[in-house]
């Protein structure tokens, strides 16, 4: 029975040290290597809490190898206590221990949860880059507003500067997420969400759908290229040459449900794009006086103002 | 005259889909021409399909939960192959449509065909011998549970080999559910054995509910009960006022599929988040649901396999209690991604860390029943063991996703599967496995193997690690879930790794049965002649082992929390009674069958709009449901007489077992140093 004690305690120990050799050396795990503030916020809080926790986890198991252990039946020199039961002050340590730490995390859970809210401009009065993310079946149309260009499956945007998304659905629910750049968000049709990021070192970073959204979901990845200004000057005038207009016509013949779409570039958007799609759905929408619900304009509204 | 049913519903051309019909076809064949060669059709309809004994109800329970363990479990093997096949340009061997309703199928058949079952069969043979009773407050309403639920599982059982299952997830999230993105019959068969099922639960948790607060032997106040009743009573607290929640949500969800309302759409005013909301109000409960009552077999395992009083009762009963509350405020931290303001957010982040507390402190409260005790590394002891070191791992896990922003990246990860299925494996199953394995003499007046047993254990809990250890991983790598091919190559190490783990698991499931094979076969090797083969504490060891229909000849008085080391130690636990009475046992009843297979007819006749047989066999069951109501018939009495000769059997039984202990023949098993009175 010792011998089996250390043997498991070996194991455990080769465990940890294996699994921290892969989290630390393997930059394939994307979310422990982000590519801007958010997801290093997000990675740096994972750590935090979880090392909060290795406090209750550790000792628990170790205990839950070594008191049957040492109270086996075969063991008959151990105490035997068969009507012990309780014991004010331990109960008092069962209880107040994970309270602490649970205030310690709650504290953490509170502060974080306003400091990276998704809906919050990264920096106050730095003009962002505006793109409006619409989830269709099963591609993602990405419309930058301020540039009337829109791509199929690919994001592009300089490094450095942050970055207001602006997400809703033309199908199912989906969730838009980059998992690099850090907070994912649903995309509902019919509603508005918004999210912020931003980008700190140029890359090619992945995005996709984290929402199970029906036969072509898994296909909905999409490129995600982090530029230097120049750069992202240069791929708009590109794509502002593109001989393909998204007006309604086309952009009906887009909403066909497609899995596997191959990147397209579309110049000229019909101004008010995003708002038609919403308006599809929006609760309002049907009235004969075109009105959309007022939540809804005043986010278009500040849409449209920019920063 | 079949509604929307015609030939070109059987999927055919499906090999993989045909070869388990086949299978599951044959089978059955099989067993009704072993019964038929038997002669046994008769003894099956008196004894067991029309019986309202909870022991026998508790039994048909597990062989349900076992039949739908097999079946969810080829559901993940399945899943794991594929995505061990399916990267980069491989597609694997299912196309999406048949992979979404693998995982759908799997979850659903999990967590409401198979834990809910086996939680319900423990309750069932456990439940009324632990607080001393003769049956439960209802016979019949139990009986009734029992086949709805069958008729559920059964929906299921169908949609595999006549039409299609649903291909949105076992959560089935509108609008993905709404007639316009899923137009086949799949969402209607997961809906109606959803349905089916979730009455099912509300009944039997009303029935259990009223059981433990009505029919405890005198002496047994609350603060007395055994902590698997308690966890069941709060389980059923639960149950009672989550699942009304699930019933309105599918009822609103079957609405706008069949009558075109919009409760739910994309259009006209429907709002999908309010069914999320509605499914998590119900699904977060139901995740306690299921681990309540393990966390109440482990607390048993624990006290009787240390030779000790459970360690802090009262606290393990307020936590209990406290996790029950809170469970029913933490259902948004399923959904902090759809852009709640973070003041929501971080409500809901405190409330789910919150309920860590208690938890915790159950912990705690099991590692020290086993600190000063004589701990017996039985089957159930290894079960509850390899529980508390992952669950709490788990938990941490659970924790870190209780904190929103980091949520917001591992969301819908395989990270998440990775932790849920920490929770339901190691928390619910190895404690249903626990359970079965603790009270199997009880049911059957013989122990199961232990070797085996062990065998199983360890294939289980390494093949557990193996599978799921590198999904926790995989989630930090980005994968979503759900995928059924996937183009990152970084992935697939580690989804081979994963499908290895399930190989390990399908091998420890195929060893728990093989354990049960070896147990039958050489079961009088292992009998358990006293009914209390581990020197156990509660009540349901003092009947004998399987008990009497009644259980009780005589009703126990009770002045302990361990009630029955208490008599034993008083040494009155097997004292005669000075005279035996008439006892009054519910008779028979097909009546809960009956509605079974009509509210079967009822449900597939639903899903293929063949209005007919739905308005009939809606009739039916309201016609025998008022005849039932009407019959006053309802009792048959064993007389004392007949009482005595039982009992009398049983003390002969229990005389010679001693005798045979003092003649050095061990026959209670693991009994220790301990004597028995």
């Amino acid at each position: 029975m010792r011998r089996r004690g250390k043997g498991y305690l070996f194991f455990i120990g080769l465990a940890s040290l294996g699994i921290a050799a892969i989290l630390g050396g393997c930059s394939k795990v994307v979310l422990l290597h982000p590519g801007g503030p958010i997801g290093n916020a997000e990675r740096n809080l994972i750590i935090e809490a979880f090392g909060l926790m290795l406090i209750v986890v550790i000792p628990v198991i170790a205990m839950a190898l070594w008191f049957p252990l040492k109270y086996s039946a075969s063991n008959k020199k151990a105490v035997y206590a068969p009507k012990w039961s309780g014991s004010l002050r331990l109960e008092l340590v069962f209880w107040l221990v994970p309270v602490a730490i649970v205030a310690v995390l709650g504290y953490l859970a509170w502060s974080k949860t306003h400091q990276l809210d998704p809906y919050r401009p990264i920096e106050k009065g730095v003009r962002p880059i505006n793109v409006q993310v619409v989830a269709m079946d099963w591609k993602w149309l990405f419309i930058y507003p301020d540039q009337k260009i829109a791509v199929v499956n690919k994001l592009v945007f300089p490094v450095g500067v942050p970055l207001s998304f602006m997400i809703t659905s033309d199908t199912v629910m989906n969730s838009f997420f980059i998992p690099q750049l850090g907070s994912q968000m649903y995309a509902m049709a019919g509603m508005v969400t918004r999210l912020n990021l931003k980008a700190d070192r140029p890359g090619v970073y992945y995005g996709q759908s984290q929402a199970f959204s029906g036969k072509g979901y898994a296909d909905m990845s999409f490129q995600a290229r982090a530029v230097s200004l120049g750069e992202f000057e240069g791929w708009l005038e590109k794509v502002g040459r593109s001989p393909h207009k998204l007006d309604s016509l086309r952009f009906k013949e887009l909403q066909k449900p497609s899995t596997a779409n191959h990147v397209a570039y579309f110049s000229n958007v019909a101004p008010g794009l995003f708002d038609l799609i919403l308006r599809q759905y929006a609760p309002m929408g049907s009235m004969s006086n075109g009105k959309v619900p007022a939540t809804t304009i005043d986010i278009l509204k500040s849409a449209a103002g920019g920063h | 005259m079949f509604g929307n049913l015609t030939l070109s519903a059987i999927p055919c051309d499906d090999p993989i889909i045909m070869g388990a019909v086949a299978g599951s076809i044959l089978l059955a064949l099989a067993i009704v021409a072993l019964i038929t060669w038997l002669g046994k059709w008769s003894y099956l309809w008196n004894e067991w399909l029309t019986s309202l004994d909870h022991k026998r109800i508790g039994v048909m329970y597990l062989i349900l939960a076992l039949v739908m363990l097999l079946r969810g479990l080829s559901d993940a093997v399945m899943m794991r192959a594929q995505q061990a096949l399916a990267v980069g340009s491989s597609q694997g061997f299912l196309p999406p449509w048949h992979f979404d309703q693998v995982f759908s199928a799997h979850g659903t058949i999990m967590i409401v065909f198979m834990a809910m079952p086996f939680i319900a069969g423990l309750m069932n043979i456990v439940i009324p011998q632990q607080i001393g009773a003769r049956d439960v407050a209802f016979p019949f309403l139990n009986s009734l549970s029992l086949w709805l639920t069958v008729a559920g599982a059964l929906l299921v059982m169908v949609s595999l080999g006549i039409g299609e299952f649903s291909q949105a997830g076992w959560s089935g999230y509108s609008p993905l559910t709404e007639k316009l993105y899923s137009p086949g019959t799949g969402v209607d068969y997961w809906a109606w054995a959803f349905q089916i099922a979730g009455i099912a639960s509300l009944l039997s948790a009303i029935n259990f509910f009223v059981t433990i607060l009505r029919m405890r032997a005198p002496g047994m106040n609350l603060m007395r009960m055994p902590l698997f009743t308690w966890a069941v009573l709060f389980t059923t607290v639960l149950m009672i006022c989550s699942f009304p929640v699930l019933t309105v949500a599918l009822a609103l969800l079957s609405l706008d599929r069949y009558l075109g309302m919009h409760f739910f759409s994309n259009t006209a005013g429907g709002n999908m988040m309010a069914y999320v909301n509605l499914f998590w109000m119900w699904g977060h409960p139901e995740v306690y649901i299921v681990v309540l009552p393990s966390f109440g077999i482990f607390s048993e395992v624990v006290a009787t396999f240390s030779g000790k009083r459970l360690f802090g009762y009262k606290s393990l009963v307020y936590a209990t209690g406290a996790i029950t509350i809170l469970s029913f405020g933490v259902w948004l931290h399923h959904f902090f991604t759809m852009g709640a303001s973070p003041d929501v957010n971080a409500f809901f982040g405190l409330t789910t860390m919150v309920i860590a507390v208690p938890t915790g402190v159950k912990i705690f409260n099991w590692l020290f029943t086993m600190y000063r005790g004589r701990v017996r590394l039985t089957v159930p002891m290894y079960w509850t063991l390899g529980f508390i070191s992952s669950f709490t791992a788990g938990g941490a896990a659970g924790v870190l996703m209780g904190e929103p922003p980091a949520d917001y990246v591992i969301h819908n990860s395989l990270f998440l599967v990775a932790h849920f299925h920490t929770m339901l494996i190691t928390g619910t199953l190895f404690g249903l496995i626990a359970g079965y394995s603790y009270w199997f003499p009880k049911m059957t007046g013989f122990r199961l193997n232990e070797l085996w047993g062990k065998r199983a254990f360890f294939f289980w809990l390494i093949g557990f690690y193996l599978a799921f250890g590198p999904l926790y991983l995989l989630g930090l790598m980005g994968m979503p879930r759900r995928m059924w091919h996937y183009s990152n190559p970084a992935w697939h190490p580690w989804l081979l790794v994963a499908a290895g783990g399930t190989a390990l698991i399908v091998i420890g499931t195929f060893l728990l049965l093989v354990q049960l094979f070896v147990s039958i076969r050489e079961r009088e090797t292992a009998l358990d002649p006293t009914g209390d083969p581990y020197d156990g504490r509660t009540l349901e060891w003092a009947t004998s082992s399987p008990p009497p229909i009644y259980n009780f000849a005589e009703i126990p008085v009770v002045s302990d929390i361990d009630a029955f080391m208490d008599l034993k130690e008083k040494g009155v636990a097997y004292s005669r009674p000075a005279q035996y009475h008439d006892i009054e046992i519910p008779k028979n009843s097909g009546a809960g069958f009956l509605i079974g297979v009509l509210t079967f007819l009822l449900g597939f006749a639903l899903i293929w709009y063949i209005w007919w047989l739905a308005a009939s066999s809606a009739l039916a069951i309201l016609l025998l449901v008022i005849g039932r109501s009407f019959n006053d018939d309802i009792h048959r009495i064993i007389t004392a007489p007949e009482v005595e000769r039982i009992e009398n059997e049983r003390f002969e039984k229990l005389e010679a077992a001693r005798c045979g202990r003092l003649a050095g023949t061990n026959l209670s098993f693991g009994l220790g140093e301990r004597s028995k009175t």
